[in-house]
């Protein structure tokens, strides 16, 4: 099959790839720039494990085809700390221990930075509907909305 | 055995970040999929369309001959299994005279990339010839029931039922019929639940790489390397030291991942192909293919005086595991009555062999099903008598001495403390509202030990090394670190310990039966002990003292009273650093059998409402109360309190396997096989009970099954309350609750 060659912005950097015209974003990530912090669940968009933001806005990385992001800015769960300093979000989910396996964090870490940059103080149902598309299995979420509320609260005080 | 009781612990109990948190916020930890090969090939499988049909033929030649092709393997390129149980597991993993259901694995091929894979399949031409299937377990305990599988059923089957029974089991004791003679009120129910999945986020996926000298490495996700090699060198003819499993971080399990599927595949295509091979999942295969829980349908009829003494309690299990024999309906039927002291007790349960995919284990198999259905009639009975549900079960609770339903004498458990925590706690007394219900639930499970290995080094520059074999699945590095720390007598953060791989570490058993925290944190405490043993050897040297007069207290060796002599304490870090000088480098290791793994009770109260138009049924308030023995890193023993819970709220009100009339899987995704999401849910509130398990040096009991046990009662117990109907049959989704609320 023909390749197309895309050039994006990828956590900030200036990345070019070639993909097929059919293959999905997510499948570029993982699989030609070895960007495997991103999981896939499902490929189908049913479990969030993918989320990344495109040009600030949150997707699931497999229901994007990854000729769509020519020119786009896409952050990914590798480009969420800076250094060895990790984001609050990302410590504060260590600290409350909001993770048990860790294949959702990825995608739960990306989509609940994604609200805090629009909604710096959510209430726990607003983070409760927009996590609703990001599945987890081990935690029952409870942890995981206390981590979240914990990291805004010290982001807004910072 | 120590039981150390009221030890005063420094370091356990405490909740320090765990050790593989940084790698995991940070994308860095690599699961079953992350791991790459140079030169691999993709691989795929093919699987039967049919719920249930004889494989005439399976024609490869078109799909090898495909360009990009590098090998084609059916069940023929495995070793046939003598054992019947493996057997089961090789005619699983690809399919030999027959399809058993749908989704069940027929062919692989390993191509140069996944399109060129997915291309050869529809290459591979299978001839099947239909048979009729079955897919409900009482539909398959009928006379004229299609045979799933003839010839399984074992001579504990009485003669005259379905060859589709494989397995009768019965325990009890007391007289049933004098006991119900006694009863002021008999209540009998009849309940089904269906089939759920783990729904672990983290499809099945390994990297094979086999080579021409018969060598091979496998990685892998998995709850269990060491089982995964077991039946690999069987069904492929290898011997277990040539291959290498390691685990990679695992993304969910929940028991799904303690039974091997693809790996097999995998080792196979490499064999042929000589190239790595990498085999992922798809969801729709994890959901058609790998371990849903057993469907059931259970009688329930229990006796009761007008004070809520319980009289005679009865109860008819019949599972299916699908299309292979299981063993599950035992643990079910044993499970059923434990948390209570019963003079007259019966449960009998039946496996039946049905065309659905081989049952895999999901926390606490078999358990919720029979307890469900056991705790609703007591539900009910309380209801019609009036009585108060939590002191109905303080009367009848299973205490230190009683003999329980399926054989034991309980030793010290928690059942009493923990119903006693849920009836003062603030949850059991706040108002409802209209159209609002509380239900509550007790559960149990067994807890197991089983097969360890565990070995420490101690490095000289005072730091520890500790390597254990079974993959952290919610936080065990933490917890074995802290059991480590705590016995050595060093900080947790000088300690690193990781999950080593088959050729590194001795023999260990899956993780499951709650066993890692309770049977690796014994053997680490061992392992610790023996480490500790040679360090005071070292510094009697030094000193010129005999060994029997050094103790080790707070990390560091000490002259055993004035007697010993006078000498300052030698720390761990201290007899480290000159160990080369004084003997060689300083390990430990333990490796046991683990047994006295304590009982675990817990109590689960559930508030919901039901929305009268809709059938919805949302969950107000939801409080998890659970005997840990002793909890290492709460934090964790909380997230496992909490994910089971909402787990068994998904099998209560949402999860179901649904089969259509040609017995295929009708709902093989997230969209359609609905788990709980976070706008579904509350808070799930937890009380740890700490009742110490006389089997542990710490106390510790396994904490990870249990909680899914009580939430399906639970749940079920508060719709009855809110809506004034009895539900009978699980999930309860909406158009179901919308039909008992117009028919009544």
């Amino acid at each position: 099959m023909k390749t197309i060659q895309v050039a994006t912005t990828l956590n900030g950097d200036a990345v070019e790839f070639v993909c097929t015209p059919d293959e999905p974003l997510l499948d570029v990530l993982r699989n030609r720039l070895g960007l495997t912090g991103t999981k896939e669940g499902c490929g189908t968009g049913d479990c969030g494990a993918c989320t990344i933001t495109l040009d600030g806005r949150m997707v699931c990385a497999c229901l994007v085809l990854a000729a769509e992001a020519e020119g786009a800015s896409i952050t990914t769960i590798e480009g969420m700390s800076n250094g060895d300093q990790l984001h609050p979000l990302q410590q504060a989910f260590i600290d409350h221990a909001a993770l048990q396996c860790g294949i959702c964090t990825p995608g739960i870490l990306v989509a609940a930075k994604n609200l805090l940059d629009h909604n710096p103080d959510p209430t726990d149902n607003e983070l409760r509907y927009w996590l609703a598309g990001n599945l987890c299995r081990c935690t029952g979420y409870d942890k995981i909305i206390a981590a979240v509320q914990s990291a805004a609260k010290q982001m807004r005080t910072a | 055995m120590d039981t150390g009781t009221k030890r005063q612990f420094k370091q356990i109990g405490t909740r320090p970040a765990r050790p593989d948190g940084v790698d995991k916020v940070k994308g860095r930890a690599l699961y079953g999929a992350d791991m790459s090969a140079p030169g691999q090939l993709t691989a795929r499988i093919l699987r039967s369309p049919h719920a249930h049909a004889e494989i005439v033929s399976i024609d490869i030649s078109a799909a090898e001959a495909l360009t990009g092709v590098k090998a084609v393997v059916t069940g023929k390129d495995l070793v046939a299994q003598d054992n019947p149980s493996l057997r089961d597991v090789q005619e699983n993993i690809l399919a030999m005279s027959k399809v058993l259901y749908d989704g069940h694995a027929v062919a692989a091929v390993a191509a140069v990339d996944a399109d060129t894979a997915r291309a050869a399949l529809k290459l591979i031409k299978v001839t099947y010839r239909q048979l009729p299937h079955v897919t409900d377990v009482d539909a398959a305990m009928a006379a004229d029931a299609p045979i799933v599988q003839p010839g399984r059923s074992l001579e504990t089957v009485p003669p005259g039922m379905s060859a589709n029974v494989t397995n009768q089991c019965q325990f009890g004791h007391g007289n049933l019929d004098a006991g119900f003679a006694r009863a002021d009120l008999i209540v009998t129910r009849s309940f089904t639940t269906a089939a759920t999945h783990q729904g672990y986020i983290e499809p099945h996926a390994c990297l094979a790489s086999m080579n021409s000298d018969g060598k091979a490495d496998l990685w892998c996700c998995t709850q269990g390397h060491y089982n995964v090699r077991a039946v690999c060198a069987a069904v492929l003819g290898m011997e277990a030291s040539q291959l290498r499993v390691t685990a990679s971080e695992i993304g969910g399990g929940f028991g799904g991942k303690t039974a091997v599927f693809i790996e097999p595949v995998a080792l196979a295509l490499s064999r042929k192909s000589g190239r790595p091979v990498k085999l992922v999942m798809t969801r729709d295969e994890v959901f058609k293919a790998t371990g849903p829980t057993v469907a059931t349908s259970i009688d329930v009829k229990i006796g009761m005086t007008k004070d809520g003494t319980i009289t005679a309690a009865d109860a008819t299990l019949r599972y299916t595991g699908g299309a292979f024999p299981c063993g599950t309906v035992e643990m079910g039927a044993s499970a059923a009555f434990a948390a209570y002291d019963l003079a007259a007790v019966r449960t009998i349960g039946w496996n039946v062999l049905t065309n659905r995919p081989k049952e895999a284990a999901f926390r606490a198999p078999g358990a919720p099903q029979a307890i469900y259905a056991v705790e609703s009639v007591l539900d009910e009975l309380c209801q019609k008598l009036n009585l108060d549900p939590l002191d109905m079960r303080l009367k009848n609770a299973a205490r230190k001495g009683t003999l329980s339903s399926y054989g034991p004498t309980f030793d010290d458990i928690g059942l009493v403390a923990t119903l006693e925590a849920a009836k003062r706690h603030p949850h059991y007394h706040a108002p409802l509202g209209k159209n609002q219900g509380r239900g509550l639930s007790a559960g149990f499970w067994f807890n197991f030990g089983g097969n360890t290995s565990v070995s420490m080094t101690i490095n000289t520059d005072g730091t520890v090394s500790l390597q254990e074999g079974n993959p952290d699945i919610g936080g065990s590095r933490a917890s074995i670190s802290l059991m480590a720390a705590e016995e050595l007598g060093i900080g947790y953060d000088k300690i690193r310990t990781i999950v080593a791989d088959t050729a590194s570490l001795g023999y260990n058993d899956i993780t499951d039966g709650s066993r890692v925290t309770f049977a690796v944190g014994l053997a680490t405490i061992h392992a610790a002990r023996d480490a500790i043993q040679k360090m005071c050897k070292r510094a009697a040297r030094l000193w010129g003292i005999d060994a029997d007069a050094v103790d080790w207290i707070d990390g560091a060796a000490v002259p055993a009273g004035d007697n010993a002599g006078k000498f300052p304490p030698m720390t761990l870090a201290e007899i480290a650093a000159s160990s080369h000088q004084t003997g060689g480098p300083l390990a430990g290791h333990y490796e046991f059998t683990a047994d006295g793994a304590g009982v675990s009770f817990g109590v689960h109260l559930c508030d919901i409402e039901v929305d009268p138009e809709t059938g919805h049924t949302s969950v107000l308030r939801y409080t998890v109360f659970q005997d840990a023995g002793k909890a290492i890193h709460p934090d964790y023993v909380e997230g496992q309190m909490q994910g089971g819970a909402v787990q068994g709220i998904g099998w209560a009100l949402n999860e179901e396997y649904i089969y259509g009339a040609d017995g295929r899987l009708q709902n093989a995704g997230f969209l359609d096989y609905r788990i709980p999401v976070a706008s579904d849910l509350p808070n799930i509130d937890t009380v740890i009970l700490e009742i110490p398990n006389p089997g542990h040096p710490y106390g510790v009991r396994g904490v990870g099954e249990t909680p899914i046990v009580p939430p399906l009662a639970a749940v079920s117990n508060a719709v009855a309350r809110a809506i004034g109907v009895r539900m009978t049959s699980l999930p309860m989704s909406p158009p179901r609750i919308l039909k008992a609320l117009t028919e009544g």
